[in-house]
């Protein structure tokens, strides 16, 4: 196990870069703590996918280094840099048995086979598959299969980290739940690093204690699931993050003071911004409520959510968001809304004030 | 799957019901018809039974030829699937030489058989040809017309120039089938070239590989042309394999009634084969 | 306009792939059928658009018989959850499809094509091909060629299954409102609790070939029938546990207690199964009746505004979902509560008695 840095990081698959847009990946730097469990975020196509084939090895950055403890291994291949990784469909050796999957790569390395017999069991304890260690491996469902190719990094002792690229997209919806949670559940116990790809906010935010949001190509911002959500660096972020996302609109600082539409807004960082009328403000739906005083509104639509309703007000074509608890009042036609002080906040240019 | 109600469906299959009956069946009761009786050609037929099928069974003459053409496929077999898995595996998976691999290797697959064969009759003459002339340069004693096994081992080296190409097609397609991910996993896994060979390649072409076998197993039992031009069975019959043994009889000697019960002895043979290489080879993706 | 299925019922050998089923639909509103996969979502689907043929029963549309028309002659539209568009055809064509099989006059359906186009956001890639398009992209050209032909039947199973996060949240916004003015009948099959909730419309609860509830959705979620709806319809699982009525005391299996009251306390002495959503256990307490439940904590999630916590519960695993953060420690005994004002009773045949 190691800590893992990735200093100066670029890569273009162009082989003559240019201009930035030539890159997939922008400039990068990150320490990854060992034994945390950390997710990348964001849409098809902001490179998260080459950010992991780097880290793994089946790709070498065009600049930058990358670090395992404090050993450079930016040149090595993935089978000399003692990582695992599970991939979005599921790899499983069609001929073997769970067992012989789960030894292979104990056995490639020359593990004494009384080593393997125990690593094994003991593994398959940990993700339920003891009952199916006899099954040929082509056999199980989805869900099974992607456990396999867990364990085949949980039973090597030598593993930095363990990476996950998009595990949970071919498993059935129902079962998805279940099997993240195993994974955080599976972290939790054995506190190897873990690095997990996906486009999903949910599982990224339930799985990761350090999420990374990418947007074409750059890191936007890297923080807790709580920093994420409480303070999106940009609105990209609020909007990625959150469901629905964070509700944007334009506004204007005038002495300290935000303003939408001539109405102040109270919000923690606008007294530390200067008189500008191009800006926006943030806030989540989650931070808004109805009141007797604010932005004057138009209740347009009201879903129900079960637990929650989401309710989409309008002034003019602006639409604002908000979340409303099961049982709780809704007005019909015009209302006005609150933005919480503290989770009202203004950007400039997409990135937030500070 | 599902069905659906749909009478018209019939009517785009009738043209190849009607297609496959003139192309197949009817030749075939043809053949079935003069295999139970005695014929001399003038259009006179007397009832037979399975005499002919007794006769063919017993005679030395078709256990002989069904013995060289076991040996012949069989060998072919064993020296086409193996190398065309090889040299599969050492063709380029991406990049701009992918087609033009794939052009050169398709190539002999594209000339006719009677050309194959005329191409190597020359190519293997000991005075002329360039490997005939150079084997013999270089001290080997090499004349293909003349002895046995020269003429079996030029007759097998044909047939692997000829089809090889097919075998390595067919496993290229199984190749590069395999998404990176698998050979991703397997580097991780620590596992060396072999093993992703056996574990991950193999599995993965077993499918392909099944129809290259069946392939060059139905059509090496039927081979006639090739050898027909190249050694017209000789010298003697050391290379008179069972086709060109039943076009001898049918033609040469024009006894349709044997030569019918052969054929359909022949048919049977090559149907029961297929069957046992197809279950052997499937049974355990059942499992 | 209503689609009418009368002990509608599809076997395949053996196998039973939907069992007897009587369903009214109607136009007006999503019907949504909500299951996991496998429940028969798919068969049921075919067997509406004639795909299938039925075992028992009859199909009527409006009232007419169809059982036996083929699916050509039905006006029925599907969409599915790959995406499937034409590739050589442009956004434009493809689009149009429908009406060049019904022989339409050219400029009609130009007029068609485009309405449609500004309805689903694709007016700006009407020449493009499908493959020069992102994945929302592409499933909006596939509904639209489904919607521009005015079917009576519009089937969509799990269309949104395959795009990311973001897309699908769009999506979901945008569906009602285009299905909201048109006069034909619209089923949507999801695996998603929340999709379902969202729609709104009426929703039929599937499990293993049977449709186990109908009704509008809201009252299906907040009423489920019996066990096997509730779990059908919660996401995460609905916890349950065993709870003993004596007197006015309900014990639950882990020994927490309380005074039984609403239709709770008509209940005669018994053991029955309770059943809670895992936004009623909650870190601290809400509701009008929170009952503390003690249990081992697995797994604990974090997810910027919400916390879940999985903790054992009378050999049980419970989950808890609240908002706001709350960090527990794995392998801690933790306390919750549970309101009890909200959980549901089933009976030993898991049918809903109280709740």
């Amino acid at each position: 196990m190691a800590k893992i840095t990735l200093k100066g990081l670029r890569h273009s698959y162009k082989p003559d870069p240019q201009e930035d847009a030539d890159y997939a990946l922008q400039q990068l730097d990150v320490d990854w703590e060992d034994g945390g469990a950390y997710a990348l975020l964001g849409p098809s196509g902001c490179g998260k996918t080459t950010l992991l084939n780097i880290i793994s090895g089946l790709l070498t950055p065009s600049h930058g280094q990358v670090i395992f403890g404090d050993k450079d291994v930016t040149q090595l291949p993935p089978d000399q840099r003692h990582i695992a990784q599970v991939f979005q469909f599921p790899v499983v050796y069609d001929t073997m048995t769970v067992y012989d999957n789960l030894a292979f790569p104990l056995r490639n390395r020359g593990v004494p086979e009384a080593e393997v017999d125990k690593r094994v069991r003991e593994i398959a304890e940990m993700i339920d598959l003891t009952a199916t260690l006899d099954n040929r491996a082509s056999g199980l469902t989805a869900d099974g299969k992607q456990k396999i190719s867990l364990g085949r990094g949980l039973v090597r002792t030598d593993v930095n980290v363990i990476m996950f690229d998009e595990p949970l997209t071919v498993i059935d919806p129902h079962l998805k739940w279940q099997l993240r949670s195993k994974l955080k559940e599976l972290h939790q116990r054995v506190r190897t690093t873990m690095i997990y790809v996906t486009h999903d906010q949910t599982e990224a935010l339930t799985f990761a204690d350090k999420v990374v949001v990418m947007k074409d190509g750059q890191v936007v911002q890297i923080g807790t699931p709580v920093e994420l959500f409480e303070r999106p660096q940009h609105t990209f972020v609020g909007h990625f993050i959150g469901s629905p996302g964070m509700n944007v609109m334009p506004c204007e600082v005038r002495g300290g003071k935000a303003f939408y539409q001539d109405t102040e807004i109270s919000s923690w960082n606008a007294a530390s911004c200067t008189d500008a009328s191009d800006l926006e403000l943030g806030v989540r739906p989650e931070f808004v409520e109805f009141g007797p005083t604010g932005v004057p509104v138009e209740v347009a639509k009201v879903s129900d959510a079960g637990r929650f309703r989401i309710v989409d007000t309008r002034k003019g074509d602006q639409s604002i968001k908000l979340l409303v608890p099961e049982g709780g009042e809704i007005p019909e036609g015009n209302a006005f809304l609150q933005f919480a002080q503290d989770h009202t906040q203004v950007y400039r240019d997409g990135w937030l004030m500070s | 799957m599902n069905k659906t109600e749909n009478q018209k469906a019939w009517l785009f299959v009738l043209p190849v019901v009607l297609l496959v009956a003139f192309n197949a069946v009817i030749p075939l009761m043809t053949v079935v018809n003069y295999s139970v009786q005695e014929t001399f050609g003038d259009n006179t037929f007397f009832w037979a039974g399975v005499i002919w099928f007794q006769d063919v069974l017993n005679s030395d003459r078709f256990h002989a030829s069904l013995g060289r053409q076991m040996i012949f496929t069989f060998s072919i077999l064993a020296i086409e699937i193996p190398l065309g898995v090889l040299i599969a595996l050492t063709l380029p998976r991406k990049g701009p030489w992918v087609p033009v691999c794939l052009v050169l290797m398709a190539l002999p697959l594209l000339i006719p058989y009677n050309v194959v064969g005329a191409m190597w009759n020359i190519f293997a003459l000991p005075d002329i040809g360039l490997l005939g002339y150079g084997l013999n340069a270089l001290g080997f004693d090499y004349n293909f017309t003349r002895q046995p096994g020269d003429a079996w081992f030029t007759l097998i080296l044909m047939d692997v120039w000829h089809w090889t190409s097919l075998v390595v097609l067919l496993a290229y397609a199984g190749l590069v089938s395999i998404p990176d991910a698998y050979y991703q996993a397997a580097k991780i896994d620590g596992a060396k070239s072999f093993a992703i060979f056996r574990y991950i390649q193999l599995p993965k072409m077993k499918r392909v590989l099944t129809i290259a076998v069946l392939l060059r197993f139905m059509d090496s039992f039927m081979i006639y042309t090739e050898p027909f031009v190249l050694t017209g069975g000789g010298p003697g019959n050391s290379t008179t394999l069972l086709s060109v043994d039943l076009v001898k009889i049918a033609l040469g000697q024009f006894d349709l009634g044997p030569a019918a019960a052969m054929s359909l002895i022949y048919f049977l043979i090559i149907l029961l084969l297929s069957w046992v290489f197809y279950t052997l080879m499937m049974r355990n993706e059942a499992n | 306009m209503s689609l009418e299925l009368i002990d509608v019922s599809k076997r395949v050998g053996v196998e039973q792939h939907i069992y007897p089923t009587n369903l009214t639909l109607e136009a007006g509103g999503m019907n949504i059928l909500l299951g996991t996969t496998l429940s028969g979502k798919t068969t049921l689907m075919q067997l509406m658009a004639g795909l299938d043929k039925l075992t028992t029963g009859s199909i009527r549309f409006n009232g007419e018989d169809v059982t036996r028309t083929a699916v050509q002659k039905r006006n029925v539209s599907m969409v599915y959850q790959q995406f499937i568009n034409y590739p050589n055809f442009s956004v434009f064509e493809n689009i149009a499809s429908p009406l060049r099989v019904a022989r339409m006059a050219e400029d009609e359906i130009k007029r068609r094509v485009c309405e449609m186009a500004e309805l689903l956001k694709l007016s700006g890639m009407l020449d493009r091909r499908p493959s020069e398009l992102s994945g929302g992209q592409q499933q909006r050209t596939a509904m639209a060629r489904a919607l521009v032909k005015d079917a009576d039947l519009v089937l969509l199973d799990e269309p949104l299954a395959n795009l990311d996060f973001k897309l699908r949240e769009e999506l979901r916004d945008e569906l009602p409102r285009l299905f909201a003015n048109r006069e034909c009948v619209v089923v949507y099959a999801t695996t998603e609790p929340v999709e379902a909730l969202l729609f709104g419309g009426k929703t039929a609860t599937l499990h293993k070939g049977r449709v186990t509830q109908f009704g509008p959705t809201g009252d299906v979620y907040r009423k489920p029938q019996d066990l096997v709806s509730a779990e059908v319809f919660s996401e995460p699982p609905i916890n349950h546990a065993q709870v003993t009525k004596n007197g006015e005391t309900l014990t639950l299996v882990s020994g927490a207690s309380w005074s039984a009251t609403g239709q709770a306390a008509a209940l005669p002495d018994g053991t029955y199964t309770l059943g809670l959503r895992p936004h009623h256990v909650t870190p601290a307490q809400s509701g009008s009746q929170p009952v503390e439940v003690d249990g081992n904590v697995m797994v604990t999630e974090l997810s910027g505004s919400e916390s879940v916590v999985h903790f054992h519960l009378g050999g049980r695993t419970w989950v808890s979902q609240s908002h706001g953060i709350h960090p527990f420690e794995v392998g801690e005994q933790a306390t919750l509560y549970a309101d009890v004002s909200q959980a549901f009773y089933f009976d030993a045949s898991g049918a809903l008695i109280a709740g």
